[in-house]
């Protein structure tokens, strides 16, 4: 499976790896809400890698395999959701289709870009638990894997500097951000993340988005903001090791 | 590794280059812009007779700094919008209390954004500010903001062009940090063109239309800074004359 070629190159890249992602990864897939303990694992995993500088993925290919990966991932979730009768209602119908041709889009252009570096990447197989059960899980979901994708991207930025490829990537992560912004409207949240909140989505896809400081200036302390404000204001990004963690719940 | 074979995708040639660049005339005619446009304020404050600047004009500067400066007037420009929007009962008025709440965390993320680069880019430069952007006199007259289509319409069009404006930028910026933080505010941006195109044409394909995203490719808009700042210039947003000479 072609994921765990990108967790052998961050096993690479950062030896503890491997023992964190025995546990979370592999054999042990994890699905959620289905394995409640495990899952109450994640924020101590998490608290060990957000916020920690690791070492990025090596090279821009690994990047784009990266991407698609996780660009499967949600095209897979869109495609299911909207083959899935009475669970989108009509009349949200228009913004999943939406999202979902945007999700397509993004595994043809990323297979096209990694076709000339012969590379290919297989699809995996997911397995998204009660994603479809009902239209909240859905949306839990689908708000869940946006404000993710928004992450990782942006976590991936320093790799890819001052190339074409990163143009792409920008393009590609302004319209995560968009999809992300809509499906927390509908389930009647900001468009923007407050602080570390995830009203109630995926908890662990919000560690770290609290910062209030940018590079040494306290946001939160310039005229007319809070806390709260300077959060939200800006994204923050997530490594390829959190992300992936979370991603790799769902790969059977 | 040849990049080629990505942007190959992204508007430059192939047809789904051209549905891009399609797109992006609409989107100006429809942002109340047309391509042939009259040189604005800031082509004319370009060069003089001789070709050259005219003197005491501002000028972007080049590299990092020029991006960076170039970020600090497009988000005086949004934090100016958004702070008379929400300055006026008038225009608040017309909207709901839930399009109030937006409007009133818009303004305070632009200008978070704004007097963050100000910052940033005074400590970059080690406090000479003879480097720094001055704070810009803007051009947004009230008939701008006479009804709430008017003020939707243009809250759409400097969301989607903050967004294509960090988007082309990006591959210009070569510290791996201000290249983060143009990465933490543009999905900001996105996040606003949404919801405020949401605002004007709710649950549609508005948030992210095919007019500015690429149904082909799923690509946003990446525009170069000339090409913004000539949207800007044509808009007549803003006054103070400024160059970007620098700029690609």
């Amino acid at each position: 499976m072609n994921l765990f070629d990108i967790f052998s190159n961050i096993e690479k890249v950062d030896a503890e790896a491997a023992d964190r992602f025995s546990f979370y990864n592999r054999r042990h897939v994890l699905k959620f809400g289905a394995k409640a303990t495990a899952l109450a694992a994640l924020p101590t995993f998490f608290s060990s890698v957000v916020n920690k500088a690791y070492a990025a993925l090596p090279n821009a290919t690994e990047v784009l395999k990266y991407a698609l990966t996780l660009e499967y991932l949600e095209d897979a979730f869109y495609k299911k959701g909207l083959a899935t009768s009475g669970l989108i209602p009509s009349m949200d119908r228009a913004i999943f289709a939406q999202i979902s041709k945007h999700e397509d889009a993004h595994v043809k252009l990323l297979q096209g870009a990694l076709a000339q570096l012969n590379v290919t990447v297989a699809m995996p197989t997911f397995d998204f638990g009660p994603a479809f059960d009902n239209y909240q899980n859905f949306l839990v979901y689908s708000q869940s894997f946006e404000d993710l994708g928004v992450r990782a991207y942006k976590g991936q930025a320093g790799v890819l500097k001052q190339t074409d490829y990163l143009t792409v990537a920008l393009q590609i992560h302004s319209v995560e951000a968009r999809h992300a912004a809509m499906v927390r409207a509908l389930r009647g949240d900001k468009g923007w993340i407050q602080g570390n909140s995830s009203g109630n989505a995926v908890k662990e896809v919000y560690a770290g988005e609290e910062v209030v400081k940018q590079a040494g200036v306290y946001i939160g302390g310039l005229p007319g903001q809070t806390d709260n404000s300077a959060s939200e204001a800006f994204d923050e990004p997530l490594d390829e090791k959190a992300v992936l963690a979370l991603a790799g719940l769902f790969i059977k | 590794m040849n990049p080629s074979s990505i942007t190959s995708a992204q508007p430059e040639g192939n047809p789904s280059e051209r549905k891009a660049a399609v797109g992006r005339r609409t989107f100006l005619k429809s942002a109340g812009f047309t391509s042939a446009a009259a040189v604005g304020l800031f082509a004319a404050a370009c060069t003089d007779h001789n070709g050259e600047p005219p003197a005491g004009v501002f000028d972007l500067g080049q590299g990092d700094l020029g991006a960076l400066n170039y970020a600090y007037a497009l988000e005086q420009l949004e934090a100016a919008f958004y702070t008379k929007v929400v300055a006026s009962e008038a225009v608040m008025g017309r909207f709901t209390m839930q399009e109030r709440t937006i409007f009133t965390d818009l303004k305070l993320h632009e200008t978070a954004h704004r007097d963050f680069f100000k910052l940033a880019i005074t400590a970059a430069v080690n406090g000479d500010t003879s480097k720094v952007l001055p704070t810009l006199e803007v051009n947004l007259p009230d008939d701008l903001f006479a009804t709430k289509e008017k003020v939707l319409t243009l809250a759409k069009t400097f969301e989607d062009l903050g967004v294509a404006a960090y988007n082309g930028a990006g591959k210009y910026i070569e510290n791996v940090d201000y290249l983060l933080l143009a990465g933490k505010i543009v999905s900001v941006e996105a996040r606003h063109a949404a919801i405020i195109s949401n605002l004007i044409a709710p649950k549609t394909a508005a948030f992210a239309s095919d007019m500015e995203v690429d149904p082909a490719s799923g690509l946003d808009k990446a525009l170069l800074p000339s090409q913004v700042l000539k949207i800007v210039t044509d808009g007549g947003f803003i006054k103070t004359a400024f160059t970007a000479k620098y700029l690609p």
